[in-house]
């Protein structure tokens, strides 16, 4: 069905624990993902899935523990240092710029790509006007790969929820990351939007050769299309493997199902 | 209807100046949710900076030409402003960051303070005037269509006329340039503007100097109409009706805002101050204003607040 490999490790989450005041957020979690797979960190609400997701873009610090990415060690992030470093994501509650068109939001992602200085910008001359044309074709693509041309000029806060979502993950692709973090890319979907982002996701996967972590508590969803699962509850990891291993497993089985005493 | 119009063009010039200073206002907020306080205070402080380096330039230098003199001059000041917003980001709002407005708008009001008191202390408290040689001879239009013309002030029409460009230059800034389209983009979510590899403080600091600009702009021709003293800092007042009744948010708002609150103490000074008692150029913008905030608090183009309960 695809053509892409799975490769070498490239990030690696060591025994991190984050706590909010008393609130044990995490404690000692650890896992990896390999280069162009697809993992998802599934578990119940409140396990700390997003927690642990913000932890890896910088917006928590855990207080103890090590993330590793491409070779590099840290144990502090901030979320401006893993875009430079290739780390892009997407939000659960969407988090768009509202008052922006689909494609401005969209360029908003080539930021950090973009070199030329502000005169010639401002004056769209010259050698700026030759970038900002490359970055739009880019964000083009990244528009009909996502089949949103209709609303190219559209106000993004007037779009559908549906329509959003693909929105938030175009501004994500448009950073031509390293490593995608989906924050519960299908929460608040009908199916049909859900089949969409799926489709997507793999496709993402698959063309652009992107690692994805994603989130989801929607159990039946993920396994269709993750690789490799980690399943948190209250904090800890509770399972880790493939989607049939972690299936049969029979912590995971209680977690989700309750257990009989 | 010949007086009519000169106190029409009056007010939309002095409204232009209004708009000068709001527009400080919105660029901030906008970009960091601050409502700053010491945009008047920075008025006053680059003001003081630009008349006092104009004259002691010529004194270090010998130069004697006196438009180069006042470029120099405004350069300074606005290396002086962009130090300024490079302090007040890492001294001050760099250090809240993800705090109540209540508490980033009480740290604009210390910064206010300390502009007030540190500008006057560097840089001395007489009365200074700013010369850059704009023409005070008034000119009379439109002689052929009404007996007696139009009486136009040169200098107040040059002074609108460069803060027509100055807003014309902020808005190509904010719609073309990548960096203007980061500012838009900080200016409606914080997170997500992070998550793309914005960074925050660099934003901040840009804007705090956009704004220092904006301020320079403003001091030099309110200073070189009234003379740069303390009271420059109280212009800001003025430009408080004007961004409730623009909207906290809007670059336009701020524009009409503040040509409408020009012209309208200007017109209901004239013609409503004989029956009502002089002084109504006073409290009129206040007025409006509260009007505003009972019938549409969130501005002629501001954005209407929705929660969602």
């Amino acid at each position: 069905m695809s053509h892409r490999e799975i490769g070498d490790m490239i990030l690696a989450v060591e025994d991190i624990s984050l706590a909010f005041g008393g609130v044990k957020a995490l404690t000692s979690i650890s896992f990896d993902v390999r280069e162009h797979e697809v993992r998802a960190i599934i578990g119940p609400n409140g396990a700390g899935k997003s927690s642990l997701l913000n932890c890896i873009n910088g917006v928590y610090s855990p207080q103890q523990g090590k993330i590793r990415f491409r070779g590099e060690s840290f144990t502090q992030m901030n979320p401006h240092r893993a875009a430079v470093m290739g780390i892009a994501r997407t939000f659960q509650n969407l988090a768009l710029f509202k008052g922006m068109s689909v494609l401005d939001n969209m360029m908003t992602g080539r930021n950090l790509r973009m070199r030329s200085n502000l005169l010639l910008q401002a004056l769209h001359f010259g050698p700026a006007a030759r970038e900002e044309l490359q970055h739009r074709e880019f964000v083009e693509r990244i528009i009909d790969f996502l089949e949103i041309q209709a609303y190219r000029k559209t106000q993004v806060g007037r779009l559908p929820y549906g329509l959003q979502k693909r929105v938030d993950l175009g501004r994500a692709l448009a950073m031509e990351p390293v490593l995608l973090l989906l924050d519960e890319p299908m929460a608040g979907m009908n199916m049909e939007e859900k089949q969409d982002m799926c489709r997507f996701i793999l496709d993402v996967n698959d063309e652009f050769g992107t690692t994805i972590v994603l989130i989801e508590h929607d159990m039946g969803v993920v396994m269709d299309i993750s690789d490799r699962v980690v399943v948190l509850d209250y904090g800890r990891k509770i399972g880790d493997g493939t989607p049939d291993e972690v299936r049969s497993s029979p912590d995971v089985i209680d977690a989700y199902l309750g257990t009989t005493h | 209807m010949g007086s009519f119009l000169e106190t029409l063009l009056g007010g939309l010039m002095t409204g232009m100046l209004y708009s000068l200073v709001a527009l400080g206002f919105v660029l901030i907020f906008k970009a960091s949710g601050v409502f700053n306080f010491a945009q008047g205070a920075m008025v006053l402080f680059a003001a003081l900076a630009t008349a006092r380096f104009a004259e002691w330039i010529p004194h270090w230098t010998g130069l004697s030409n006196k438009l180069l003199i006042n470029l120099f001059a405004i350069g300074v000041a606005l290396l002086i402003m962009i130090a300024v917003a490079w302090i007040v980001e890492r001294l001050v709002l760099g250090k809240l960051v993800n705090q109540e407005g209540v508490t980033l708008l009480m740290a604009t009001l210390g910064v206010a303070y300390f502009l007030d008191g540190f500008g006057q202390s560097l840089f001395g408290n007489a009365i200074y005037k700013i010369d850059v040689g704009m023409p005070k001879e008034p000119v009379i239009a439109l002689e052929k269509v009404f007996d007696g013309g139009v009486l136009v002030s040169t200098e107040d029409l040059i002074a609108a006329l460069v803060a027509a460009a100055l807003v014309g230059l902020l808005a190509l800034f904010f719609q073309k340039t990548t960096t203007g389209r980061a500012l838009r983009a900080v200016a409606d979510d914080h997170q997500a503007a992070q998550s793309i590899g914005i960074a925050l403080n660099r934003i901040w600091v840009i804007v705090w100097s956009v704004a220092g600009f904006v301020a320079i702009v403003a001091g030099v021709i309110w200073g070189s109409k009234l003379g740069v003293q303390f009271s420059l800092s109280l212009v800001a007042l003025k430009a408080l009706p004007v961004v409730i009744l623009g909207g906290l948010t809007s670059v336009p708002g701020a524009i009409v805002g503040g040509l409408i609150i020009g012209v309208g103490e200007k017109l209901s000074e004239v013609y409503l101050g004989p029956h009502m008692g002089g002084g109504i150029e006073i409290w009129f913008a206040y007025v409006l204003a509260l009007l505003f905030l009972l019938v549409r608090p969130q501005g002629l183009f501001g954005e209407k607040i929705i929660d969602r309960v």
